[in-house]
């Protein structure tokens, strides 16, 4: 398989999470988008890196794993203390900011 | 063939050594079980039950702090392949690495996070101390 | 100072080491024991500060991907002096409020390291981890007061555009590198000035993609959706933080990438940030103009704001770049001043952020107007007040450059803006105060010294410039 498969697969997937993150209206799929996003990215790093035989992408995958770890650690805490402070996980009801 | 007698000798290792604890265990240890000690998981959440049950939103912290802490690890595996080539300045570099997440840990430890049961949101470190 | 291969991180490790200090601090403080945390804080600021004027004009490298160079080092001084006016308005905000002290002054230093770290990268990696670090800090920040449902909201939306917008920038970086092989910004612009466009048409995607995770982080039109809420529902402190570090840090590393890396395709690009900065620029106006609430005003403004930054940024010349070096100094000093006022009117209950929580302030504070004139005058870009020689060099570098249209639309903006700033004004000197409002709280020493030092600072750029504008102009000359 060529570096074309590849950055086709990463393409896709970084489309179904931009999909999801786009039509979906309860948070905690939102952020299933974004992670789909971020990892997609993995991906193509990963598959640049061995068809170019540097490693520099593969050093920068094991990096973008961790924060995307931290970032939806993050995420998943924000959604749970809106869910204390507003009974609810779904986007569409957080309106209080507008103008 | 050798290069795969390694991966044997670890997979026996692995398996007897798990195999001889968890037999001197069943030897050793005194037996007098109650319903909590045979239910699967004896620490955390019911195993059957109703899904939809609301759980404590310390299982949710607990588990974060785990990935937070557990993914770091992706760090060790290529400084671990890397050991001889990157000789004492890679181990002063993960050392450090590590003493800075330990900072962390250490804060997560004194705030209480890893305190389990009603008590320990009430009562603060201090006053444990104290105590 | 020797020379080791650790120099040009030494700024970084003041801040981080005092943010470590400040978290281990708070973890072995008792219950009821007051600590000077925020103390501690500008401890390492000031470090980072004197670390960074010994570091001028040595052209300090680490590993080749953080460079002390001039021009990261003036943006360090600059986010040094944001640092250190926020901890000062904050230990006000946080007594009052009830914040969790050492959470917040940890995050304050992390979101600090983390800019600092942005601007002096010279590797889109460090770039985009630098980029984590403050968002996450500057996330959480924005949520801190848990109990607040504006503030919640605020976060999550930060957070889940923050996020989405990383995505785009990340899968930027992955296309750079994979097209030139390297992501050296350095190496990256030598593979880049050997191509022609046809080669590789895959780097117009990355630099595509790169650019709208730039312009969510600088909030420029159309991806500034997120900034109003955000600004609205974090705390007036944080908001003045992150609407000035958050910014001055995106656009060095912005200015950095696109006129160092990809310099050579700038044919390519600079039609593209051409409509962005118009349509920030109007938009940012236009739709200020109609606030009620001045946190949100301000908001508009601070888009408006990162328009005229990217109108340096297509001059691309030497006028241009140190004048984009001086407006975010004089941007940031006055931004968080004009926050600070905010957040130190506000009460634990009561936010006092509507327009007619202003009215007859002269009245009540008349010190506390005064400096809030100031401050909106500078945004304005009136004279003699710094914001009025920060546009002054950013319009005449477009019009050096040829930008004529972009230099007409920027100084109609600015006279239209100008009306929404007055607005507030008027309110304060002319309006009798709203009967049914409560008197303006009392504000306390260590929030009025940082006020009156950052009007020093304003009027100081507005009428002597020559000295700062100097070293601005010495500050791109190692680069690019």
């Amino acid at each position: 398989m060529g570096l074309q498969a590849y950055l086709t697969l990463a393409a896709i997937v970084f489309c179904i999470g931009l999909f999801g993150v786009i039509t979906r209206r309860n948070t905690i799929s939102i952020l299933l988008g974004i992670e789909l996003m971020l990892n997609s990215v993995n991906i193509n790093l990963v598959a640049f890196s061995r068809f170019s035989g540097d490693v520099t992408g593969m050093v920068f995958a094991v990096f973008t794993i961790c924060i995307t770890v931290t970032e939806a650690a993050l995420g998943l805490a924000i959604v749970i203390l809106l869910f204390r402070v507003r009974r609810t996980v779904t986007a569409d009801q957080l309106d209080l900011l507008k103008g | 063939m050798n290069g795969w007698l390694g991966l044997v000798i670890m997979i026996v290792l692995a398996v007897g050594y798990a195999g001889v604890m968890i037999g001197l265990s069943l030897l050793l240890g005194p037996k007098n079980p109650t319903p909590e000690k045979l239910a699967p998981y004896e620490c955390g959440m019911p195993a059957v039950g109703d899904a939809r049950e609301r759980h404590s939103v310390k299982f949710y912290l607990v588990a974060m702090i785990f990935l937070l802490f557990d993914i770091e690890i992706a760090f060790l595996y290529p400084w671990a392949v890397a050991l001889r080539d990157l000789g004492w300045a890679g181990f002063v570099q993960l050392v450090t690495f590590f003493l800075i997440l330990s900072v962390g840990y250490v804060y997560v430890w004194r705030k209480g996070v890893l305190d389990w049961g009603p008590a320990a949101r009430v009562r603060h470190p201090a006053e444990r101390k104290a105590a | 100072m020797m020379d080791t291969p650790f120099n040009a991180v030494v700024p970084m490790l003041c801040v981080v080491f005092a943010a470590l200090a400040v978290m281990m601090a708070e973890a072995f403080r008792g219950r009821d024991e007051q600590m000077a945390l925020g103390g501690l804080g500008i401890v390492g600021l000031v470090g980072a500060a004197v670390s960074s004027m010994l570091l001028w004009n040595r052209n300090a490298s680490s590993f080749g991907v953080i460079v002390a160079d001039n021009f990261g080092l003036f943006v360090t001084m600059t986010l040094v002096i944001v640092g250190v006016l926020t901890i000062m308005f904050s230990s006000v905000v946080v007594r009052r409020d009830g914040l969790p002290a050492g959470e917040y002054y940890a995050l304050v230093l992390f979101a600090v390291v983390g800019m600092i770290m942005m601007a002096t990268a010279n590797d889109l990696l460090v770039i985009f981890i630098a980029l984590e670090i403050l968002s996450l800090a500057v996330y959480v920040l924005t949520g801190i007061r848990r109990d607040d449902p504006r503030a919640t909201e605020a976060a999550f939306k930060y957070f889940l555009l923050g996020a989405f917008s990383s995505a785009f920038f990340l899968y930027g970086i992955a296309f750079t590198y994979g097209v030139s092989g390297s992501t050296r910004l350095d190496r990256i612009g030598a593979f880049l000035a050997a191509q022609s466009m046809s080669d590789s048409p895959l780097i117009l995607v990355a630099i595509g993609m790169l650019l709208v995770g730039f312009a969510f982080k600088i909030s420029a039109v159309p991806f500034h959706m997120w900034t109003p809420d955000a600004y609205e529902g974090a705390p007036a402190v944080v908001t003045g933080f992150m609407s000035t570090g958050v910014k001055a840090a995106a656009f060095a590393a912005f200015t950095r990438v696109f006129l160092s890396a990809f310099e050579p395709f700038s044919v390519d690009w600079a039609p593209m940030i051409w409509i962005l900065a118009v349509a920030t620029m109007i938009l940012g106006t236009v739709v200020g103009v109609a606030q009620t609430n001045v946190k949100r005003m301000l908001a508009y403004s601070s888009i408006a704001h990162g328009g005229y930054l990217l109108v340096g940024l297509i001059a691309a010349n030497d006028v241009g770049k140190a004048a984009i070096l001086f407006y975010l100094l004089a941007y940031a000093v006055t931004n968080v001043a004009a926050f600070g006022v905010i957040a130190l009117l506000g009460t634990r209950d009561a936010a006092n952020d509507e327009l007619r929580d202003f009215s007859g302030l002269w009245h009540g504070r008349p010190a506390l107007a005064a400096l809030m004139t100031v401050c909106l005058l500078s945004l304005g870009g009136l004279p003699p007040t710094a914001g009025f020689i920060g546009k002054w060099y950013i319009f005449s570098a477009a019009v050096s450059a040829g930008y004529y249209g972009l230099a007409i639309i920027g100084v109609l903006t600015s006279v239209v803006s100008v009306f929404f700033y007055l607005r507030v004004v008027v309110m304060m000197y002319m309006e009798e105060r709203d009967p049914g409002l409560a008197a303006p709280a009392h504000v306390g020493g260590v929030g009025m010294v940082a006020l009156v030092a950052s009007i020093v600072v304003i009027f100081y750029l507005g009428v002597l410039p020559t000295r700062v504008l100097d070293l601005a102009a010495e500050s791109i000359s190692t680069i690019f």
